[in-house]
């Protein structure tokens, strides 16, 4: 079970957060300037990384903020 | 390939068994091949057996990164069904369970393919309906499935708790009688020891590090072992998927998670079917050892570890002792994590990729190994003719696009 | 036999009494059973897994792969105990496993006598045929031998506990590295000792756990260990939970978990009295016994003189050929061919470091050559090893093994050297298909004993050193954990929180019965006089339909939306539009999800200005919220809007039914109840009982509702008031099972029975919701796509038919058809009268209106009319009313 650093609130137990998958993958602004091929990138495809991701969590169960967070997706560390 | 039997077994206890030969060639990568797949596991070898026996196609090479099977076809609870709700999964794994049924004489090696029965539990009435809806379907396709009320469920798993004082009761659940369990780790040799026989190269601690292109094509495979020039590739790599794909230059619609399973200490046989369900979360079985074999929860974010948390484990036992609670003083043995794909609409990616000489066969999730030899047919026929097998032609990448969508994730018995 | 030296665990002035497979028995407090087994001149206690050979006590410790018993009876019974590491009590009851019809005289061990023709492996290459002859045939046999101890049958009646810790250090290992390692770190916070044994004295400032079994190491230094809190004491004793699962997070972990002399292989190498040699001086030094009194010690030579000085006889040889005997050693042949006779065989084969915390959570070993075992990579970013664990352990260089029969490298699995060399000539050279091959390693020691001489027999075999071969993944538990620790509380009523509304005692005084909804208990159906559920549903439903009725919708989700941004933002969760809602109006509303696919409905109310409240269904309400707040936060954090769950905060008591207003006339003050000044999808402000209420015109029923909500504290007296003022209309509660029948009737959709993740709104007639002027809401643009377009998809109908339907029935055109055209989502025998009706998701169902199809379901066919899906006032003119 992970740490995570919760920035508003600290360290506390992952069983306190939800996973929100990758970060910096805004919603676009005007969807349907989108093909649908690319509306289905965005809706479905994903890079999956193996190494470091840049990625989403929620504080669920303590101060309901979302932040994101860099994690090596092969060792589970968060980058510092 | 010299055949087993109890004959062969009979005469080598006479020699002390020093006549076995190996139960698959350890090859050494070729420069070419007409098909390379990549990826050594069920999926992956159960395509190399079909196309070498079924398309004419021999001049193939598996290459596996590790030790064949050791990914997800070893990884897994060896639960096999095809109680799938949408007719193209049904037909789709159900094709699967038919190859299962004779997947021991077709390989001679026993993959002890045990049809004891799946029990799907329903503990709120929009489980019963949603059941009922499933069991109605399969049976218009075809598919063997019964519908058992409390009294039933509890005459087919006596262990089970059916009491109304439970959380959440159990109300009834859909029966799958030629649902069952496989030896996990006898397909991958069984596999390996009839492709190999019929040619086709295995080559084990052979990772994958770059795909060589020429324009809309693949045409050679960088190894740790060496550059492979290939006429067709077929990746089943699971988890990895992306990691390929990424090499390839294209994305795909999974995420890869850790799902975790535990066995017990083995114990005399108290448990004589496979029981799943989905509300309160837990599939159990017990194995021919005598382990009860259960599958946890994945977690929920991305990871190619092959490690789960702990909250996972701890939230299934009292899944199981909810359902068991005669299972209660009985101890954990072994847990272990795997890597699986997960896909948008729980359902597999089979077919064509924006590379025209390769093929991919992913996203299977939490199921792949109920599909292994259905898995590999369909995909030997796919790279072979360059189309998709009928069966495989509705689970292509372009369905995110179109939103042709197979969403299967009530069948799943874990909650995406 | 007891000797008069060493015994420093054992109280010698008290004796306590046990029974072993009905035998009764002497022992000492601070015995284990295992020592005092052997103090009883007990060497066979269990049988082999596959061959069922005899088998005694191997080791004095968590290793023991051999030793397996089943401790207690009935309920309390747990099989597979080691029997080194059972702490000995008055009137313990233990039986051995696996044999039948006893342990000296099993049938089962035919199968060793025959053991050359189950070779690793065999069961691949033989029992050939179809999946039914397996199936039905030859698995039933094999599943009988399979197993060690049998399962309880009944319920455990034991309580487990759970508890989190933090420390600055925690030691696993209370030996002397450990305490000295937990001593030097007092400076440096708190600090948590764990030892599996009983003999750690405790040390000041350090909070030390006996009798625990740290079993698992994960990420970010979280340690899992178990408590054995009261399994040494007689039944009569206990108090409490029997174990206590302990999660430790440690800032530092610092293992000093030992290491495990290893077996030697020979032919016979497993029978009773053959011990590792460490255990040989344990149960002398720590339980005063001797395991023999003419012992041939093979190996390290150390401890010979301290066993003679105890009265043995001692014979001291470098190897040894092969062991002979039936159920205990009797004598062996050494490495010259000369035969020994004798009553035990201590072994010393080199010593493997206990890494298995260490390497559970990544860190690597290497192999010494010098020391031939693995020791660990030291990792400073991960656990501290000292000690033994660390590779800090005697330069014992075992003898060589030898071939031979039954020269056993699992004891457990009956795995011999034979079979490791029969695996590597099939080709099973990769340690992990070696393992899973032959199943070494695989047994309830999970390789202590036997992994280091299987993976040096393959290295010998492949020509190389055991490092080139490596080891297979150690994966948690270090040893077995109880199923029922694991789960702690978190069992039985206490899987899932159970939630209940103010009015729950009430419905359960009147009888009423419940069906589980999210995690709410709603009431289903009040019986009366004996009535079944469809008469009880019935009466119900004639209540509402022809008077009035009362139903409980406290668990209705609720989020109080809020700021100056409140209107935009519900424009871009939901479908459709929210700006020009007046304040003190209502509106349904249908959200999608990014897929274009219903996720949530309901109706949202304007309270303010800048202040909604937003009704979810039951089930959803938590992840509505979670929507709403991921997008506000990730997507579009520049509104300025607040959002709440008020769900708990508000009780709401529907009334609904012709007379509705009638009854409210009775109770409420301050509002004016006329259609005129409070029309349907409108609130207003009103009180009952004195208490505030806030009344809604929302009508779920198709008749003339009021959802009347309150502060929860207060919810109680408001509907008893409500039933009091009814009284005289014949005001009836209702559950949710009529709730759905009379919404059927008026096509108002369930989420999760009309939707399953693939439905549109089109699909639900809903496209008067979707608003076409928004440039943009969540799943917009994914209607625009091809497969939203077809206007062949499922589309909602109404059915009737002469009798009823089972829910998920599927729908075909002709009745021997098997092409499924959609299916039942909902159906009913009935509301007020006898007339079955159902709801359906058929392709292309607008177009087939008025046509028949055929309902499969059961086994059974029925056909059935397609209609228009709503049965009930059409107009829609009764909930106006």
């Amino acid at each position: 079970m992970l740490t995570i650093v919760c920035p508003h609130c600290g360290a506390r137990d992952q069983t306190e957060f939800r996973a929100g998958g990758e970060a910096d993958r805004p919603r676009p602004a005007d969807p349907f300037a989108l093909t649908d091929a690319e509306w289905a990138d965005f809706l479905f495809m994903r890079g999956n990384v193996m190494g470091l991701q840049r990625e989403l969590w929620v504080h669920a169960a303590g101060c309901g903020k979302w932040f994101s967070l860099t994690r090596d997706t092969r060792t589970h560390r968060f980058a510092p | 390939m010299r055949r087993y039997s109890v004959l062969a077994l009979l005469r080598e206890s006479l020699t002390g068994h020093r006549g076995w030969e190996r139960a698959w060639e350890d090859a050494t990568p070729k420069s070419e091949y007409d098909v390379v797949i990549i990826g050594g596991g069920g999926h992956g070898l159960a395509t190399a057996y079909y196309l070498a026996g079924q398309h004419g196609i021999t001049n193939i090479a598996v290459l596996e990164k590790g030790w064949i099977g050791g990914g997800n076809t070893g990884r897994n609870t060896t639960i096999v069904r095809s109680n799938y709700l949408w007719d193209e999964s049904a037909r789709l794994y159900d094709h699967a369970v038919k190859l299962w049924e004779g997947l021991t004489d077709d390989l001679n090696y026993n993959v002890m393919f045990s049809q004891r029965g799946v029990l799907n539990l329903a503990h709120t009435l929009g489980d019963v309906r949603e059941g009922q809806r499933r069991v109605n379907a399969l049976q218009l396709n075809g598919v063997d499935s019964e519908w058992l009320d409390t009294a039933a469920v509890k005459r087919f798993c006596p262990p089970l708790d059916v009491g109304a004082h439970a959380r959440y009761p159990v109300l009834g659940g859909t029966l799958q009688r030629r649902a069952g369990t496989a030896r996990h780790d006898a397909v991958a040799w069984g596999y390996a020891r009839a492709a190999s026989a019929r040619g086709v190269d295995i080559i084990q601690n052979c990772e994958v590090t770059g795909l060589v292109r020429d324009g809309a094509r693949v045409t050679a495979i960088d190894t740790s072992r060496g550059r492979i020039r290939a006429g067709k590739v077929g990746m089943a790599v699971a988890g990895h998927s992306s990691v390929l794909a990424d090499m390839a230059g294209f994305r795909l619609p999974v995420e890869s998670h850790t799902l975790q399973a535990l066995v017990s200490e083995p114990i005399k046989p108290v448990l004589d079917c496979v029981v799943m369900s989905n509300a309160v979360h837990v599939y159990v079985s017990q194995s021919d050892k005598g382990e009860l074999v259960i599958g946890a929860g994945i977690d929920e974010y991305l990871s190619y570890a092959q490690r789960g948390s702990f909250p996972v484990i701890e939230h299934q036992m009292g899944a199981l002792l909810a359902l068991f609670p005669s299972f209660s003083r009985l101890r954990m043995l072994r847990s272990w994590g795997g890597t699986v794909d997960i896909s948008p609409d729980a359902s597999p990616i089979i077919g064509r990729t924006p590379i025209d000489n390769l093929y991919i066969n992913c996203g299977w999730g939490t199921g792949g190994f109920k599909a292994t030899p259905g898995s590999g047919h369909v995909f030997a026929h796919t790279i072979a003719r360059g189309e998709p097998h009928p069966l495989a032609a509705p689970f292509a990448l372009d369905r995110f696009t179109s939103g042709r969508l197979i969403d299967e994730h009530g069948a799943a018995a874990v909650a995406h | 036999m007891r000797v008069a030296l060493g015994g420093t665990r054992i109280d010698r002035s008290r004796t306590i009494h046990f029974r072993f497979d009905g035998r009764t028995l002497a022992g000492h407090p601070g015995d284990t059973l295992a020592s005092a087994l052997l103090a009883n001149g007990i060497h066979l206690v269990g049988r082999s897994f596959k061959y069922h050979r005899p088998r005694g006590i191997l080791s004095a410790g968590a290793e023991e792969p051999n030793a397996l018993v089943t401790i207690g009876e009935g309920a309390f019974a747990e099989p597979n105990s080691r029997a080194t590491m059972v702490e000995l009590y008055d009137g313990l009851v233990a039986r051995s496993q696996n044999a039948w019809p006893s342990l000296g005289h099993d049938l089962g061990a035919v199968t060793g006598i025959a053991s050359r023709l189950f070779p690793a492996g065999f069961y691949y290459k033989t029992f050939l045929g179809s999946s039914r002859t397996w199936t039905g045939l030859y698995e039933p046999l094999i599943r009988r031998m399979a197993g060690l101890g049998p399962a309880p049958t009944a319920a455990d009646p034991d309580a487990y506990d759970k508890v989190h810790a933090h420390c600055e250090t925690l030691v696993v290992g209370g030996g002397a590295a450990g305490r000295a390692a937990a001593l030097e770190a007092l400076g440096q916070g708190r600090v948590i000792l764990i030892d599996e044994g009983v003999a750690t004295p405790p040390l000041d400032g350090v909070r030390l756990l006996n009798r625990t079994t740290a079993f698992g190491c994960y990420d970010d230094n979280l340690v899992m260990a178990v408590e054995r809190v009261n399994d040494h004491l007689p039944p009569g004793e206990r108090r409490g939970p029997r174990q206590r699962l302990w999660q430790i997070r440690a800032k530092r972990i610092v293992l000093a978990t030992g290491a495990h002399q290893q077996p030697l292989v020979f032919p016979n190498n497993d029978l009773p009295a053959i011990m590792i040699a460490s255990a040989g001086l344990t149960y002398l030094r720590d339980f005063g016994l001797l395991v023999g009194r003419r012992i041939v010690m093979v190996g390290s030579s150390d401890a010979a003189d301290e066993l003679r000085a105890a009265g043995a006889q001692v014979i001291e040889v470098a190897a040894i050929a092969a062991a002979h005997g039936r159920k205990r050693v009797a004598s062996v042949t050494d490495g010259q061919g000369t035969r020994h006779r004798c009553d035990a065989v201590l072994m010393a084969g080199g010593w493997q470091p206990a890494v298995h915390l260490h390497s559970q959570i990544g860190g690597r070993l290497s192999f010494d050559p010098a020391r031939h075992c693995f020791v660990p990579v030291v990792d400073p970013s991960r656990a501290r090893l000292i000690g033994a664990c660390a590779g800090d352990v005697p330069v014992d260089r075992p003898s060589a093994p030898v071939a031979g029969p039954n020269a056993f490298v699992d004891f457990q699995n009956d795995v011999t050297l034979a079979d490791i060399d029969l695996a590597t000539r099939e080709g099973f050279v990769s340690v992990e298909h070696l393992k899973r091959y032959t199943t070494t390693g695989m047994a309830t020691d999970q390789g202590k004993l036997s992994n280091l001489n299987a993976i040096t027999r393959l290295a010998h075999n492949l020509g190389g050193a055991p490092g080139s071969v490596g080891t297979t993944t150690f994966r948690p538990p270090y040893t077995p954990v109880t199923f029922g620790a694991l789960a702690a509380h978190d069992r039985d009523q206490f899987i899932d929180p159970t939630r209940t509304t103010p009015m729950h005692d009430w419905h359960v005084g009147q009888g009423a019965v419940f069906e589980d909804v999210g995690q709410w208990k709603r009431p289903r159906y009040f019986p009366r006089d004996g009535e079944d559920m469809r008469a009880a549903v019935r009466r119900e439903c004639r209540a509402v339909r022809r008077g009035v009725g009362v139903l409980d919708a406290s668990t209705l989700g609720k989020i109080d939306v809020r700021g100056p941004d409140a209107a935009s933002f519900l424009n871009l969760i939901y479908a459709n539009g929210w700006s020009k809602l007046p304040v003190g109006r209502c509106r349904y509303g249908v959200m999608l999800g990014e897929d274009g696919m219903v996720f949530d409905d309901g109706v949202s109310a304007r309270i303010a200005e800048h202040q909604f409240l937003t009704f979810t269904t039951t089930g959803n309400a938590a992840r509505v919220l979670d929507h709403m707040e991921d997008y506000h936060q990730t997507e579009w954090p520049h509104l300025k809007v607040w959002l709440n769950s008020v769900t708990e905060h508000w009780a709401a008591a529907v009334v609904t039914g012709p007379l509705a207003r009638d009854v409210l006339r009775e109770v409420v003050s301050d509002v004016d109840l006329s259609a005129a000044a409070f029309p349907h999808l409108s609130w207003r402000e009103g009180r009952i009982a004195g208490h505030k209420v806030r009344l809604y015109r929302i009508s779920f029923t198709g008749e003339l509702s009021f959802e009347v909500h309150c502060d929860s504290r207060f919810a109680r007296p408001i509907w008893e008031a409500l039933l009091a003022a009814g009284e005289r209309f014949g005001i009836t509660p209702y559950g949710t099972e009529a709730m759905h029948v009379l919404r059927a009737e008026k096509a108002y959709v369930i989420i999760g029975q009309e939707t399953d993740g693939t439905v549109a709104p089109d699909d639900l007639g809903l496209s008067w919701v979707v608003s076409k002027s928004k440039p943009d809401f969540i799943g917009k643009r994914s209607l625009a796509r091809p497969e939203l377009q077809r206007p062949d998809r499922k589309q909602l109908v109404g059915l009737t038919m002469d009798a009823f339907v089972d829910e998920g029935a599927q729908l075909t055109a002709g009745a021997a058809d098997t092409v499924m055209l959609g299916h039942v989502t909902s159906s009913y025998p009935g509301a007020v009268d006898e007339k079955p009706f159902a709801l359906a998701l058929v392709t292309g169902g607008r177009q087939r209106i008025g046509t028949s199809l055929y309902a499969h379901f059961g086994g059974r066919s029925l056909r059935c009319n397609v209609t228009d899906p709503v049965f009930y006032d059409p107009e829609g003119v009764r909930l106006h009313g």
